[in-house]
């Protein structure tokens, strides 16, 4: 064990990890809340075809690991796309945050889904009350609401998600945890090195934290001024 | 009511509403004219919330006719959106966006619909503020405000589109006692520039001397109605006079 040697050895390659991690996380959560939104607004509108496609994909991907989704999109799609187009190739980082944003997307969907049914059936009726539409009361008066009530529930899933790309190193996503295994194979420094992982997911996920209490705390209108 | 040529704002005509299997209004009919406030009063479960929720299509008739302005708003093919924004609705629990400030809460309707320009928004906003005397408050958020203010603001908001009916469902029954006047008070002045209004309420002495026609509510129908004198002094049917021993 020498945490010297792996602190020196270790830390570029991890830091490059580093950096995929964060950019596959980022993408993912963004393109993840975008999915979870309209799955969300979907399972809650009033035609049966679009409640059953959210409902379906919820179920699927709630229902079966990520390790396995990770592998159908990164292994099995490209052999039935290839019968049709033979060049077609996947790359690691396309799959990776592919996988990743399916998933995220199906429990922000339902994240989003408690937090708008958490906003009192008033504040919609006083909406429609005034002669907006479904449309603009959801976007002007409920999602803001919704949003702000989700953001526990949100932040929470952001740190699954980052956590999550650690899964992504199956398919050979060139993440932290695959460089550290990398790194393992070469120098057998097994406990040193994945410490020293442990700590770098410790201290993202830390920043992430500390990023949502602030936001968290500048949403807190309610008490915006009060507090004199 | 002299039967004078009054315009006609609201024409019910046999309005049922189920709940599921349960029948909660069970046939009203009833005209009220441009102007004219109505209190309408009763028991609680009598359907009275209801009848002025299905005013604004804030509940769908079972069956049974409404027509506002000479819009069916039972037709689908009617645009409720636009009727609505002839008629504000005050309700119980004010039911203002906490998320924005007062002025916003006033402000948003007219802007989003594109009635009016921002500027002019605000300028109207303001106005509405002073006219409930809450001007020094346009910039807080209704979590700061008191009950009676938070109502005041919330008939500001209802008044921003610039509405010709106003229903007001008990708006002084979330209300510490000492709030109800302030805003019964500002109920009062709209009432006297001619605003037609329907109030569900339970406050005897407003409904006594502000209303035009009183309506008694029981099991789903207006059992009685009549001038605020003729049914608080003369009561003729048996659960009138018998609602209005108990709360009176």
């Amino acid at each position: 064990m020498n945490f010297g040697r792996v602190l020196e050895e270790a830390t570029p390659l991890l830091l490059e990890g580093l950096w995929l991690t964060i950019g596959v996380s980022l993408l993912a959560i963004a393109i993840g809340i975008v999915i979870g939104l309209i799955m969300c607004l979907m399972k809650m509108s009033n035609k049966i075809v679009f409640r059953a496609i959210a409902g379906a994909y919820i179920w699927v991907i709630r229902g079966t690991p990520m390790l396995v989704q990770a592998f159908i999109v990164f292994f099995g799609f490209p052999q039935v796309i290839q019968m049709f187009a033979p060049s077609f190739r996947l790359d690691a980082f396309t799959a990776g945050v592919i996988t990743l944003s399916i998933n995220a997307g199906a429990y922000l969907a339902e994240i989003f889904r408690g937090g708008i049914l958490a906003v009192p059936k008033g504040q919609s009726e006083a909406a429609r009350s005034l002669g907006l539409s479904k449309g603009k009361t959801m976007l002007k008066v409920v999602l803001p609401q919704a949003f702000k009530i989700s953001i526990p529930s949100l932040v929470n899933q952001f740190i699954i998600s980052v956590k999550d790309t650690s899964i992504l190193s199956v398919i050979g996503l060139a993440e932290i945890v695959n460089k550290a295994k990398t790194y393992v194979g070469k120098s057998y420094e097994f406990f040193s090195t994945y410490i020293f992982v442990a700590l770098f997911y410790l201290i993202i996920i830390s920043i992430l934290m500390i990023i949502s209490n602030y936001i968290e705390k500048k949403l807190k209108y309610e008490e915006k001024k009060s507090g004199k | 009511m002299a039967s004078d040529n009054r315009k006609e704002k609201i024409r019910v005509t046999n309005l049922h509403k189920y709940f599921d299997k349960n029948e909660v209004l069970t046939g009203i009919s009833t005209v009220i004219t441009e102007g004219e406030v109505v209190c309408v009063i009763g028991p609680s479960g009598s359907g009275k919330s209801t009848f002025l929720r299905c005013l604004n299509k804030l509940e769908d008739a079972t069956s049974g006719e409404i027509i506002i302005d000479g819009f069916d708003i039972t037709d689908k093919k009617v645009d409720i959106n636009k009727v609505r924004e002839n008629i504000g609705m005050v309700f119980q629990q004010f039911n203002l966006f906490p998320n924005m400030t007062v002025k916003k809460n006033i402000m948003m309707a007219p802007v989003e619909l594109k009635k009016m320009k921002p500027v002019e928004a605000d300028k109207k906003a303001m106005q509405l503020l002073e006219r409930v005397g809450l001007s020094e408050k346009a910039e807080a958020y209704p979590g700061e405000l008191s009950g009676g203010q938070q109502q005041r603001v919330a008939i500001a908001r209802a008044l921003a589109m610039n509405p010709d009916i106003m229903l007001f469902d008990e708006p002084t029954s979330a209300l510490d006692p000492e709030m109800v006047g302030e805003v019964l008070d500002v109920m009062k002045e709209l009432a006297a520039e001619g605003m037609t209004m329907v109030v569900v309420t339970h406050e005897m002495g407003f409904a006594r001397e502000v209303s035009d026609r009183v309506l008694f509510m029981a099991d789903g129908v207006i059992m009685e109605e009549g001038s605020p004198k003729e049914l608080f002094d003369n009561p003729q049917n048996e659960r009138t006079q018998d609602f209005l021993k108990k709360v009176l």
